[in-house]
C-alpha cells in the first residue's frame, strides 16, 4: 500500500519556486508530446520546428520580439485584474475595441496631422476604446452582479462582430478592391519600425514604461495595496472602507486600456489598415492570460513570460504550416502549460510523500 | 403563416437542445460547489469525437456514446485540479477549454469540410406527432430534444427527490458539514464534475452529428459560455433551464428570421451574446443580493478544513 501524505509548507524560497516553475514547464511540454504523438505528429519534430522557427535564427527572434509587445502589454494589464481577483477574460475585446478606436483616428485625423500628434493620439483612443470596453464588465459586475467571466466573454463575441460589421460595411475601403479591409492608414499614423524588422518599437516602450509604472503602483502605492486586499478578501476591504467600485473601474480601466493599446499598436505598427479580427489578433487576448499567469502576476516577470509565449505562437506558426496543423494547435499549448503551472503551484505550497506501508 | 410559425417553433427547439443539454450538466456540476468554466472545449471535444465516430461506424448512436465518453474523460482534468489539488477554478476551467477547444482542432484537422452520410434522424412518435400544430413542433423532433427533455426532469428529480440529490445540494452548500455526515465530499464533486462533462460532450455531438452534419474548428461559437449564464438563469434548476434554453434558441432563430430585413448579418450574429448579458443584468437587478447559489460554488475546499 503506498501512502500519500501531505502537509503544507511553511517556507518557500525563491529556488523552490523557480524549480517548481522548470519542472512544471517541462512537465507540460512531456504532456503536449503524448497529445501530438496521438495526434501522428512526432513530437520531437514539432519542438525542434517551434523552437528554430521561433528562437533559432535572426528572422525569428525579431518575429518573436514583434508578437511579444501585444502580449505584455495586455499581460501586465491582466496581471493587475487578476491581482483583485477580477477575471477579466476579454482582453481579446478590448484589444479590438482599441483598435477600432485607434483606426478612426489614425484614418480621419491622420491626413491633417504630423505624425508626432497623430501617433500619441491614435495610441490614447486605443486606449479609451479598450479601457471603455473594459469598463462595461465592471460596472454590470458592481451593479448588477453580473459574473465577469460569462459578461467579458461575451464582450469579445460582440466586439469582434461589431468590427467585422464595420469592416465589411460602412468603413470598408475605396483603395481595397472589394475586400473587407479600411483603407490603409496615411504614412504619418503608421509607426515606425525598426529597419528589417516589423518590431514597432514606439509601442514596445509604451509597454516597457507601463510595465515600470504599473509595477511602481502595485508594490508602492496605496492603491496598488487596495488591489490586494480585494483580491485577498473582499470582507476585509469592505471593511478597511476601500470604495469598491471605484477601484474595479480603475482596475478595469487600467486592463482593458493596455488591451486598447495593444490593439491600437498592432493596426499601425503592423497591419496598417484594419480587417478582420483574427487577423488582427491571433489570440493575443487570450494567451495573455497564461502570460499573466506565469509571470505569477509580477509586470516585471511579465516581460520574460511573454516572450516566451510569443515564441510558441511564432513557431506555432511555423508547425502550422510545414506539419499542416490547425490553429488551434497553441491552444494546445496554452491550456497544458495552464494545468501544469497550476498544478506546480500545488506541490510549491505542498509538501507531498509518499510512504510504503505494509497492511 | 401557419407552417412559418410552425417552422420556427421546431427550429427554436432545434437550437435550443444543445444549450439545454449542457445548463443541466453544468448545473449538476456547480450544485456540488464546482465551478466548470470548461464547458465550451468540453462541448467541442463532444462535437469532434461524434463525428468523427459516426463518419468511421456509420452509426450516430455510437458517435453520441464515444462524444459521452469523451466529454467525461477530459472533464477528469477539472475534477483533478479542483477537487484534488484545491486550485482556483476559474483558471482550471480556462484551461480545459483551450485544451478541449485545442485537442479536438488537432483531432478534427482530417475532417474539415467532410459531410457526414448519415445522421441522427428525427424521430417522430407516433400518435402524438399527429396531433396539429403541436405534433410536428414537439414530437418530430430528433431524438437529442426527447432525451433532453426527460434529463432535465431526471436530474430535478434526483437532485430534489432522492438521497444522492441531498447529498450533491449538501456539499454544494456546506462541504464541511456534509463532511461530519459521513458523506465522501471528494468523491460526490469528481462524480458530478465527470458526468456534467459527459453532458456537455453529448450537447457537442448534438451540434455535429444532428444540428449540422459537419465539423468545423470552433462551431460550438460561443455556446458553452452561454450555457454558463444559462446555469445562473436557471437559477441551478434543471426544469427552469428548460425555459432559459429554449428562449436562447428561439434568439438563434431569430438571427435567420431577421436576415431578409436587409440587417447586416454581424449585427444579427451579436443577438445572442448582447442577449447573454441582458439576461444576466436582469436577474442580477431583480434580486442581485440572493441568487441562491450554492454556497461554497467556486470556493476550494480543503478536507478537514477548519
Amino acid at each position: 500500500m503506498v501512502r500519500i501524505k501531505v502537509t503544507d509548507r511553511d517556507t518557500i524560497t525563491n529556488q523552490q519556486s523557480l524549480l517548481t516553475l522548470v519542472l512544471s514547464l517541462v512537465a507540460g511540454m512531456l504532456a503536449i508530446s503524448l497529445v501530438f504523438l496521438i495526434n501522428g505528429v512526432n513530437p520531437v519534430f514539432a519542438f525542434t520546428k517551434i523552437f528554430s522557427g521561433s528562437f533559432g535564427s535572426k528572422f525569428g527572434i525579431m518575429e518573436t520580439i514583434t508578437k511579444a509587445i501585444p502580449l505584455i502589454l495586455i499581460g501586465v494589464g491582466l496581471a493587475i485584474a487578476y491581482r483583485a481577483k477580477f477575471w477579466n477574460i476579454g482582453a481579446e475585446g478590448q484589444l479590438l475595441a482599441g483598435a477600432i478606436t485607434g483606426t478612426w483616428v489614425g484614418l480621419n485625423w491622420g491626413p491633417h496631422l504630423p505624425s508626432y500628434i497623430i501617433v500619441p493620439l491614435m495610441f490614447l483612443f486605443g486606449f479609451i476604446g479598450g479601457a471603455f470596453w473594459g469598463v462595461i464588465p465592471a460596472i454590470l459586475k458592481i451593479r448588477f452582479s453580473v459574473n465577469e467571466v460569462i459578461s467579458t466573454l461575451m464582450m469579445n463575441y460582440i466586439c469582434a462582430e461589431i468590427l467585422t460589421f464595420l469592416i465589411v460595411g460602412p468603413w470598408k475601403g475605396k483603395t481595397k478592391y472589394g475586400y473587407p479591409y479600411t483603407d490603409d492608414l496615411p504614412d504619418s499614423a503608421i509607426l515606425s519600425v525598426f529597419s528589417g524588422t516589423r518590431i514597432h518599437y514606439p509601442t514596445l516602450a509604451l509597454g516597457i514604461i507601463a510595465i515600470i509604472l504599473l509595477g511602481i503602483v502595485i508594490y508602492k502605492t496605496k492603491f496598488g495595496y487596495e488591489v490586494r486586499v480585494i483580491g485577498e478578501n473582499i470582507d476585509a476591504a469592505r471593511y478597511a472602507g476601500i470604495n469598491f467600485f471605484k477601484t474595479t473601474v480603475i482596475i478595469m480601466i487600467i486592463s482593458g486600456g493596455m488591451a486598447g493599446l495593444a490593439g491600437a499598436g498592432e493596426v499601425a505598427g503592423v497591419h496598417h489598415y484594419l480587417s478582420y479580427p483574427a487577423s488582427i489578433s491571433s489570440g493575443y487576448g487570450f494567451t495573455a492570460i497564461i502570460v499573466a499567469w506565469l509571470a505569477k502576476l509580477n509586470p516585471f516577470f511579465v516581460i520574460l513570460s511573454g516572450l516566451f509565449f510569443a515564441g510558441i505562437l511564432v513557431g506555432g506558426d511555423a508547425i502550422q504550416i510545414s506539419l499542416g496543423l490547425p490553429a488551434a494547435t497553441v491552444q494546445v499549448f496554452n491550456g497544458i502549460l495552464l494545468v501544469f503551472l497550476i498544478m506546480g503551484d500545488y506541490f510549491l505550497k505542498h509538501k507531498v510523500t509518499l510512504k510504503w506501508a505494509k497492511d | 403563416m401557419e407552417e412559418i410559425i410552425i417552422s420556427v417553433a421546431q427550429r427554436t427547439l432545434v437550437a435550443g437542445t444543445p444549450l439545454l443539454l449542457g445548463t443541466i450538466g453544468e448545473i449538476l456540476c456547480e450544485r456540488s460547489g464546482i465551478l466548470n468554466l470548461g464547458v465550451e472545449g468540453v462541448m467541442s471535444m463532444g462535437a469532434v469525437t461524434a463525428f468523427i465516430v459516426t463518419l468511421s461506424t456509420g452509426n450516430p448512436w455510437l458517435g453520441l456514446l464515444a462524444a459521452i465518453c469523451a466529454g467525461m474523460l477530459i472533464s477528469i482534468i477539472h475534477a483533478f485540479a479542483s477537487v484534488t489539488l484545491q486550485s482556483n477554478q476559474v483558471v482550471s476551467g480556462l484551461a480545459l477549454t483551450m485544451i478541449g477547444l485545442g485537442v479536438s482542432g488537432l483531432m478534427g484537422k482530417p475532417y474539415v469540410g467532410i459531410p457526414l452520410p448519415v445522421k441522427m434522424n428525427s424521430f417522430d412518435i407516433p400518435l402524438l406527432s399527429d396531433i396539429p400544430y403541436i405534433g410536428p413542433i414537439f414530437f418530430k423532433q430528433s431524438p437529442f430534444f426527447y432525451m433532453a427533455i426527460v434529463l432535465a426532469f431526471a436530474v430535478w428529480f434526483i437532485l430534489m427527490h432522492t438521497t444522492i440529490g441531498i447529498k450533491i445540494r449538501a456539499t454544494g452548500e456546506n462541504p464541511k458539514a456534509t463532511e461530519t455526515q459521513g458523506i465522501n465530499v471528494s468523491l460526490i464533486k469528481y462524480y458530478c464534475v465527470i458526468i456534467g462533462g459527459g453532458f456537455s460532450g453529448m450537447a457537442g455531438a448534438n451540434l455535429s452529428i444532428s444540428y449540422s452534419k459537419s465539423w468545423i474548428e470552433g462551431m460550438t461559437a460561443g455556446r458553452g459560455w452561454i450555457v454558463i449564464a444559462l446555469t445562473i438563469f436557471a437559477l441551478w434548476n434543471p426544469t427552469r433551464a428548460i425555459i432559459g434554453a429554449f428562449l436562447f434558441g428561439g434568439i438563434f432563430v431569430l438571427q435567420y428570421l431577421l436576415q431578409p430585413f436587409g440587417i447586416s448579418p454581424n449585427l444579427l450574429g451579436l443577438l445572442p451574446y448582447a442577449a447573454t448579458l441582458l439576461v444576466l443584468m436582469a436577474i442580477g437587478f431583480r434580486n442581485s443580493q440572493k441568487l441562491n447559489a450554492p454556497a461554497w460554488l467556486g470556493e476550494p475546499y480543503q478536507k478537514g478544513e477548519r
